[in-house]
């Protein structure tokens, strides 16, 4: 059975690739630096690392669709605008 | 006391991985992957980028199904959760009864969805079901299949009738676990039946209803079957939820990639809900 029953495209593919690079970093991140670095961020939440990717990846869908519904294609500046909002979430969250 | 720290114990949960990638991941990728293409079938595809996005977020038939799932989510949760906290209250804890009530209030949990469905389809008929003919008889003009407001009527108060047991169990579990101590430092205290309950019960319960509530929430977001059975959607289109509208979508009109988008979207939704309101129920436990 081939794969091709999944209809995959390249784009997607890149998606999923970048998903699976981000979960492997963050686990060779927390191989080298383990705990997770909990802290209390300006939002008032307790997050860990994996707190703060998963707020950051929520949100970047959120901003994608946000631009989607206001502005339209192409999504660049909603992808710039996610990676800015993903390094603050790290930052300060 | 040592503990010895080794991740190769996370070899074991491997099997789990491996069977979440093939009944979750696998499927969820196809659906993205779907989702910037269309297809006339063949299982031969053409890639539209993020029409069908823009699409759905645009589309009025989506809104309104939308907004139709959040007042039925909303409806329930206000009338589930403090009816079933008021049952459990009033459920005996200890003595013979004990079990008779609790095997009553499980027993609607324990009904497939596509029978509760089919009881109230035929249950609330206006010309042969009990209820159907008992409320016509009462004077009140009700026909659940041509009165919008009526199926909504049916709608709600089925899905009360089913899950409502739910949260009187889960309730009755976290007033259960309090202990007799605190019952005696409020009578010391001659608090009021009031206080007791806004003092020692309610916090004591939280985290069940925590649990209670997301389940609800996640449930009745995600309902199909039951308003599938009793009302189809209808009449016209006033019961029809998002589940329902998705499936006349991606298998009634064979749109898969238009579904595929609009079932990214639900997703997003329900996740986004379900953690915005579990972080603030943390939250408010850490604080406390």
């Amino acid at each position: 059975m081939g794969l091709s029953w999944m209809a995959w495209t390249w784009q997607t593919a890149m998606f999923f690739a970048f998903i699976l690079a981000a979960l492997t970093a963050m686990t060779l991140w927390e191989w080298r630096v383990p705990g997770g670095a909990p802290r209390r961020g300006i939002l008032g939440l307790d997050t860990t690392r994996g707190d703060r990717l998963f707020i950051s990846l929520l949100g970047s869908a959120y901003i994608h669709l946000a631009w989607l519904a206001l502005f339209g294609p192409p999504l660049l500046t909603a992808t710039i605008v996610s990676v800015i909002f993903a390094v603050a979430v790290f930052r300060w969250v | 006391m040592n503990k010895t720290w080794n991740n190769r114990a996370w070899f074991m949960v491997l099997p789990v991985l491996a069977l979440v990638a093939f009944n979750a991941v696998i499927p969820l990728m196809t659906v993205v992957n779907y989702s910037v293409q269309e297809t006339f079938g063949n299982n031969i595809f053409f890639f539209e980028g993020v029409k069908w996005f823009q699409e759905v977020l645009h589309s009025e038939r989506f809104h309104a199904a939308l907004l139709r799932q959040l007042a039925f989510t909303g409806t329930i949760l206000l009338i589930e959760i403090p009816l079933g906290v008021a049952i459990a209250l009033t459920m005996p804890r200890q003595g013979p009864w004990v079990s008779v009530c609790l095997v009553l209030m499980a027993l609607p949990l324990l009904i497939p969805w596509n029978v509760v469905g089919a009881i109230w389809n035929i249950f609330a008929l206006p010309d042969i079901g009990l209820l159907g003919r008992t409320l016509n008889g009462m004077g009140f003009d009700y026909n659940y299949t041509r009165q919008p407001f009526a199926a909504w009527f049916t709608l709600i108060l089925m899905d009360v009738w089913h899950w409502t047991s739910l949260v009187v169990l889960l309730a009755y579990a976290g007033l259960s676990s309090i202990a007799e101590p605190y019952y005696q430092a409020a009578r010391i205290d001659s608090a009021s039946r009031w206080a007791v309950f806004r003092y020692i019960q309610l916090p004591k319960m939280k985290r069940v209803l925590t649990i209670a509530v997301l389940l609800r929430f996640m449930d009745s977001f995600m309902i199909y079957t039951e308003p599938f059975v009793l009302t189809g959607g209808g009449p016209g289109n006033s019961t029809t939820l998002l589940s329902i509208d998705l499936v006349k979508i991606a298998l009634g009109q064979f749109d898969l990639g238009p579904a595929a988008a609009m079932s990214i979207i639900y997703f997003l939704i329900v996740l986004l809900l379900s953690w915005v309101f579990y972080t603030l129920t943390m939250r408010d436990e850490d604080q406390s």
